[in-house]
């Protein structure tokens, strides 16, 4: 490790209200320049997390260290702590004007009068607001869109060492959602601010993070990057949560070389080696609908992993075909999602339709074994 | 908005009761300027009722006397009011539900009685009953309403404005001053103006706690009213009216001032 | 100490002392209230179960005959009419506030208005309005003289010092409380609701009584306390529109403080009008509550 502390570190932090557990043994490191998001559903402490970061909460007694910086801010105000936020409805102040919103943490930070406009006027061209018909503006005046450049404005202006930002797209029409992210992950890139991001939307941390932190029911479920998240999803709840998953279980009978081979409710499968299984243990993998094909039942590539199923079935998504099968799991069924390139309907349509007896099939080292099956 | 056309019989109901309403106060306001002095004959204008309240001493005291007693209690019941208010929606204490739920009881009490227990404890107190006495007594009911106004604004208001500023760099002191302060300006000036509108048109509670020589403007138009006093009751009426009606509108536009939290989109 | 320094001291003690900057916050106001409003209601009850004594006054002992008087065939009569009154004032308040209610929630572009000319009578000195009536009601009112102008009668009819000029009065003083809750609740319908019942078939009756009626039930129950309550202390319009005739039990309390000088008896008669209003009070919030529980808003 270098010298240098990392910008935010978290290290076993708790916080509870009354007797609701809002976050458990949160620990993650945020170095500097890095664009971090913490990703996960409602309710699973992303934001309270942010909250404990700026300085709204305090954690627990004894409950862990916040850091900033290698510092200690436990105890620290927000004020005290030199921060800058977005928020997610924008908290702009509606008495004052975007330039008074704007120019408020300069005053707050004893910046020099004279110093202010070219700052303010810098700030706004930055997030692209034209200061000579938007700085007398009142924030009702704006629209969604403008309300949240300004609220990063008021934000920048500050040249914070680290921003935080609480779902600040989730408002506005997806369009701009998109060019949004492109501009912040720009800022971000461009500025060597630390951005630190709270998001429910898996899409929206995929594209612009380069790690991300996934929450579940107040913990971290994973640490990694994009590509980690999405390609080695360590629990059922990563799995599902960000992208499509399909899930197998069964009991691990023997070894093979490469792997295991799983007894399943719906036929036997091999799966690669993985710390967590022993003889006899309990296997659960996640298989994404791309990894995954749909053959004849007679015609299944040799090596791999193959489930017999019926097609019940086929979903039309443009760049993509989804082929839904049905595989017997225990008594019943289960559905299982196979992606398929679309290669044009109208010239190649695909032979599947509906009743058709297919199987589905992978290759075994195209999975993620699950830790916890 | 909606297709369902309202049906005529109700409409012209609901014009009667308008009218039930809003009728007798008109003919109020229409006869002060009635010249006859007896009975509702109409036989000219005249403004001559409203010069006779000048000279009418007692008018003069109660007008005076309404409006030392609307300020002072205005003023005391509307800082005491937002600063309850405020304890209440930004601090967290034991038994704050409780509070709360005691604030409505004041509210809930009839008049009559607030008058009467507040008669007993002066009398048992020796205290002398005049101005002091009813400005206590407007205070004491009057908290609870400024309360209920400034707490409805409070509740409204985002909290993240404040957490912004104070991410922003402003201390505890400062989000109040820059912040709270100003937004929550409306709020407050409409619960004073509802304060100084019931300490002004009171007269149940006042009737038991006024002394000799304190006696506000609705203890004399009640004197008024009992002893039949001609047209002057329409003049003073009429401009108790017009008073109420000023507060009232302004009360309501600041109520509605610029709204506090942006809508997301 | 500088003044910065001093800043941060306080502004730390004041982090550290949530709870007690809060009652900082509460002590002036909770102090007035409980001085002047707590203070004076407990000392009245104890008054109601104090002998009387001279000049109004009590003396010391314990005794509950201010209370056994209300057994007395007078009292009794004068408590059920203050009951009855109130009941038929709230009803009568319900009848002609409710469509006053329902037409300013359907009205679109005069809606802030409509609105305005119910809250204005709201906030008007309550002894204006209720000379207003005295104006049109006496035997030289408008109404008389204009009849007999007409020549409808021959004779004034007696309208001023009756039971209807006290009904007429209370409904006049109190329908703006019934029209305000009951518009809030209609307001805050769901139209799409009523398309919906349309489209499975619901006539207009069927549609207001199976649909709006019950959706809005909580500025019913709502309307109906603020209509109730004042009625049960009201006075003045007794007072002034009823004549001495039709004493309801404010006309009792004001005259044991005033003419009768029988303290006691008129603290037991005040805290009887408390018990009403807090049992009204407790009837509404159970109503209520049921009403959350079903779900409705």
């Amino acid at each position: 490790m270098s010298d240098i502390p990392p910008v935010v570190e978290f290290t076993g932090v708790h916080k509870t209200f009354g007797a609701y557990r809002a976050v458990v043994d949160i620990n993650f490191q945020v170095q500097k320049g890095e664009f971090f998001s913490i990703l996960g559903p409602s309710g699973c402490g992303k934001t309270t997390t942010l909250r404990l970061l700026a300085g709204f909460e305090e954690p627990d007694d004894n409950g862990g260290t916040v850091r900033i910086a290698g510092e200690v801010v436990n105890k620290k105000r927000p004020y005290e702590r030199n921060l800058a936020m977005v928020f997610q409805n924008y908290a702009l102040f509606p008495h004052l004007s975007v330039e008074r919103n704007i120019a408020f943490g300069l005053e707050m930070r004893k910046v020099p009068s004279a110093e202010i406009p070219p700052r303010v006027k810098k700030a706004m061209e930055m997030v692209r607001l034209d200061p000579g018909q938007f700085a007398r503006r009142m924030p009702a005046q704006l629209s969604g869109g403008q309300r949240q450049r300004v609220a990063l404005a008021r934000a920048l202006v500050l040249e914070p060492t680290i921003l935080l930002l609480d779902e600040p797209l989730g408002a506005i029409d997806l369009k701009l959602r998109k060019e949004m992210q492109l501009e912040l992950k720009q800022l971000n890139k461009q500025l060597g601010t630390t951005f630190v991001y709270v998001t429910h939307d898996q899409e929206e941390a995929l594209t612009m993070s380069d790690r991300i932190a996934v929450m579940d029911n107040a913990r971290v479920a994973q640490l990694g990057t994009p590509a980690e998240i999405y390609e080695c999803p360590r629990t059922r709840f990563v799995a599902k949560f960000i992208g499509e998953s399909n899930f197998f279980e069964g009991v691990a009978q023997s070894q093979g070389p490469d792997g295991w081979r799983v007894d399943g409710s719906g036929g036997r499968f091999e799966v690669p080696a993985h710390p967590s299984i022993t003889q006899g243990s309990k296997v659960a993998i996640a298989v994404r609908p791309e990894w995954l094909d749909v053959a004849p039942p007679d015609a299944v590539p040799p090596g791999e992993n193959a489930i017999r199923g019926t097609v019940t079935d086929v979903i039309y998504l443009g760049e993509t075909l989804h082929v839904l099968v049905a595989v017997a799991d225990g008594e019943g069924e289960r559905r299982v999602t196979v992606a398929v390139r679309n290669e044009g309907q109208l010239s190649r349509p695909i032979r599947w339709s509906k009743g058709d007896a297919a199987v589905v099939c992978w290759k075994p080292a195209d999975c993620q074994v699950l830790e916890d099956a | 908005m909606h297709s369902l056309k309202l049906p005529r019989w109700l409409v012209a109901f609901v014009a009667l009761v308008y009218a039930f309403l809003h009728i007798p106060l008109l003919v109020l306001v229409v006869f002060s300027f009635n010249a006859s002095k007896y009975g509702v004959e109409w036989t000219g204008f005249t403004t001559h009722w409203y010069a006779r309240l000048w000279e009418r001493q007692d008018i003069i005291d109660g007008l005076k006397a309404s409006v030392v007693v609307g300020v002072s209690s205005t003023l005391i019941s509307t800082l005491l009011g937002t600063l309850m208010a405020l304890a209440i929606a930004r601090h967290e204490f034991r038994g704050r539900r409780l509070m709360e739920a005691f604030l409505y009881i004041p509210i809930v009490t009839p008049e009559i009685v607030v008058g009467i227990s507040l008669l007993i404890l002066f009398v048992l107190l020796n205290f002398p009953l005049g101005l002091v006495s009813i400005v206590i007594a407007h205070v004491a009911f009057n908290i609870s309403f400024v309360v209920v106004v400034v707490l409805a604004r409070l509740q409204g208001m985002d909290r993240n404005l404040e957490e912004a500023a104070m991410i922003l760099g402003a201390d505890e002191f400062t989000t109040f001053r820059r912040i709270t302060v100003p937004l929550l300006w409306p709020g407050i000036l409409s619960g004073a103006m509802l304060a100084f509108t019931m300490s002004f048109d009171d007269y149940v509670i006042t009737s038991f706690v006024t002394g000799t020589g304190s006696s506000t403007l609705p203890i004399v138009v009640y004197t008024m009213v009992r002893k039949n006093i001609e047209p002057s009751i329409n003049a003073i009426s009429t401009i108790i009216l017009i008073i109420t009606t000023i507060l009232i509108f302004a009360a309501d536009r600041l109520g509605r001032d610029k709204p506090l939290v942006h809508s997301a989109d | 100490m500088n003044p910065f320094a001093l800043r941060q001291r306080a502004l730390a003690w004041f982090h550290r002392h949530k709870e007690t900057q809060a009652w900082a916050l509460l002590a002036p106001g909770f102090g007035w209230l409980v001085l002047f409003f707590l203070v004076p209601i407990v000392i009245m009850f104890a008054y109601s179960v104090m002998p009387r004594g001279e000049y109004g006054g009590v003396e010391r002992g314990f005794t509950l005959e201010h209370y056994a008087r209300f057994m007395d065939p007078l009292y009794i009569k004068i408590l059920w009419r203050t009951l009855e009154d109130s009941t038929i004032c709230t009803v009568a308040c319900l009848l002609t506030g409710y469509p006053v209610a329902y037409v300013i929630a359907r009205a679109t572009k005069w809606r802030n208005f409509l609105m305005f000319l119910v809250i204005l009578p709201f906030w008007t000195s309550f002894l204006v309005r209720t000379f207003a009536m005295i104006f049109l009601l006496r035997d030289t009112g408008l109404i008389n003289t204009m009849l007999l102008k007409l020549g409808v009668i021959t004779e004034p009819i007696l309208m001023l010092y009756t039971p209807f000029a006290v009904m007429l009065g209370l409904v006049y003083g109190f329908l703006p409380f019934m029209i305000l809750p009951i518009y809030a609740s209609l307001e805050k319908l769901d139209l799409s609701l009523l398309e919906a019942a349309e489209v499975l078939g619901a006539k207009p009756m069927a549609r207001f009584f199976r649909v709006t009626l019950p959706l809005s039930m909580p500025g019913v129950v709502a309307g109906s306390l603020l209509v109730f309550i004042p009625a049960l202390g009201s006075f003045l319009t007794s007072d002034l529109l009823g004549g001495a005739k039709e004493i309801m039990i404010g006309n009792l309390v004001q005259n044991q403080f005033t003419t009768a000088r029988n303290w006691p008896f008129g603290s037991a008669a005040s805290f009887i009008v408390m018990a009403l209003v807090l049992v009204a009070v407790m009837i509404y919030l159970r109503v209520r509550d049921r009403d959350t529980e079903l779900g409705a808003h």
